[in-house]
């Protein structure tokens, strides 16, 4: 117990990394998984391709694979630098390794909100005179949103406790500074994975709750 | 097509646009390939030296397969105990004896939450700590795996027994049945036959979930990929690739055996 009172300071900067990393990843999943919906659902055959492949293809690699490709790939190898200061590029990278990932899961849930819309909402937009890009951004993405609140939280609370992996990129958050700490204070090796187990739940409970709350605000009566 | 819901099924001239259209997307994905082309050629990424390799034999016997039979031996062993884990909890967790459910859903609800690599780093380099032993790699992901996949396949096993209509166990009661036999003879085997597309999903999520094994050093296929393979012929980028499109294969294929076995 004392390790942890100890080290407070350096183990709340580990949090603080784990929560920019979920903030600039959960954003820029939404968009990117929005987009991916979006091109799944297009009239183009080429657009839904790619978004196909694309989706496959995150979904189905591992979490650490696609940062590792990102880190040691796109960053070593391809020279992508997104900053001088080394631990900035690497927070970046390892951001864009987490969206890339999870907005294949943010499409695949959209897309399942899409079908709960029913067809009497894009017919009645389309009777109005609506194209395809306003009927879908006007009428039924905001309503496929409203129904997979819940999903999407799920999908956040994952990607909270996935940013964990980002160490594999180099990025210092809470999974390596618990390592750090059991090997210096073997001692207390329960407490101190009590601890940091705990700051996960106080982390993801609140998303629970808040996600669980907007999605019975947002749904739609039907 | 399931979405022809968003737009009027074109005419003539409509397809005449959306041709073009979809001519106009290819060529900007061309030209961003391209871009990846160049870059790639900037960087010597297609160098043969860095793809040749993929297709000798003994890098096929020494890192791949190897590395294969280490990811499918940590997720065919995590995937069994977990599914003990799930279906003990699972079933606890429905139990009438407050002192049984309770706890089983304070075990259940904690393992959820706590990222899987805080479990693997707990059991690998905390183990001689707790226990006085250096555990293994292997025991440490398998050790991880089976707690979280095992708390979230009890959740599916609990949804797949409540689901069921109450009939089933009234009819089973009414029988004579005791408790236990009704869970177990009547109950699971109907759950479990309902659940078996999220089981095979559960199944990809934890084959994925045992790379994590290369951060504590454990010889599975990401691993001897990027640090074997890569390590010797210093090509990431290849070996990222064709290590990605075998997961890919695998999911894929469990992912057709889901469906199936779904609409069974």
């Amino acid at each position: 117990m004392e390790a942890l009172l100890f080290e407070r300071d350096t183990i709340l900067a580990a949090f603080w990394m784990t929560v920019r990393l979920t903030a600039v990843s959960a954003l820029g999943s939404l968009v990117l998984g929005t987009l991916l919906a979006a091109m799944r659902v297009a009239p183009l055959t080429t657009l839904r391709g790619a978004a196909n492949v694309y989706v496959t293809v995150a979904r189905n690699t591992p979490l650490t694979l696609v940062l590792l490709f990102t880190g040691l790939g796109i960053g070593a190898n391809l020279g992508l630098t997104l900053s001088d200061d080394l631990a900035t590029n690497n927070f970046w990278l390892a951001c864009i390794g987490l969206t890339a990932y999870t907005a294949a899961f943010v499409c695949e849930a959209l897309r399942s909100g899409l079908n709960t819309v029913p067809v009497g909402q894009a017919e009645a937009a389309r009777s109005l005179g609506l194209g395809f890009v306003k009927t879908l951004a006007l009428i039924t993405l905001p309503q496929a949103f409203r129904a997979v609140v819940a999903p999407l939280g799920s999908i956040m609370i994952a990607l909270t406790k996935n940013t964990t992996i980002a160490l594999v990129v180099g990025v210092s958050e809470a999974s390596v500074r618990m390592r750090e700490m059991i090997e210096t204070y073997g001692d207390q090796v329960i407490e101190i994975f009590l601890g940091f187990a705990a700051g996960f739940v106080l982390l993801c409970l609140p998303m629970g709750l808040l996600f669980g709350w907007l999605s019975r605000r947002m749904a739609v009566s039907r | 097509m399931s979405y022809s819901n968003l737009y009027e099924r074109p005419g003539p001239r409509g397809i005449l646009r959306n041709r073009v259209l979809a001519a106009a997307v290819a060529v900007v994905l061309l030209a961003l390939a391209y871009l990846v082309y160049v870059r790639f050629d900037e960087k010597e990424q297609w160098a043969a030296a860095k793809w040749t390799p993929l297709l000798r034999a003994d890098v096929w016997s020494t890192f791949i397969l190897p590395g294969l039979a280490g990811t499918l031996g940590a997720a065919v062993t995590g995937v069994v105990l977990a599914g003990l884990f799930g279906l003990a909890f699972g079933t606890a967790r429905m139990s009438e004896h407050r002192w049984i459910r309770v706890p089983a859903a304070t075990v259940v609800e904690f393992f959820r939450s706590v990222p899987l690599l805080l479990l693997i780093f707990f059991a690998f380099f905390g183990s001689y700590a707790v226990l006085g032993v250096n555990i293994s790699a292997f025991t440490a992901v398998v050790f991880g795996l089976t707690l979280y996949n095992g708390s979230v396949i009890a959740e599916i096993v609990r949804a797949g027994v409540l689901s069921l209509p109450r009939g089933q166990s009234e009819a089973a009661y009414a029988m004579g049945m005791r408790k236990g036999q009704v869970m177990r003879l009547v109950l699971l085997p109907q759950a479990i036959k309902a659940m078996l597309p999220a089981l095979v999903s559960q199944f990809i999520v934890l084959l994925k979930d045992s790379a994590l094994g290369l951060i504590v050093g454990y010889d599975e296929l990401v691993d001897r990929g990027l640090n074997g393979i890569a390590a010797n012929f210093s090509n990431v980028i290849p070996a990222a690739i064709l290590i990605a499109g075998i997961f890919i294969l695998i999911n894929l294929s469990l992912d057709r055996l889901a469906h199936r076995l779904g609409r069974r």
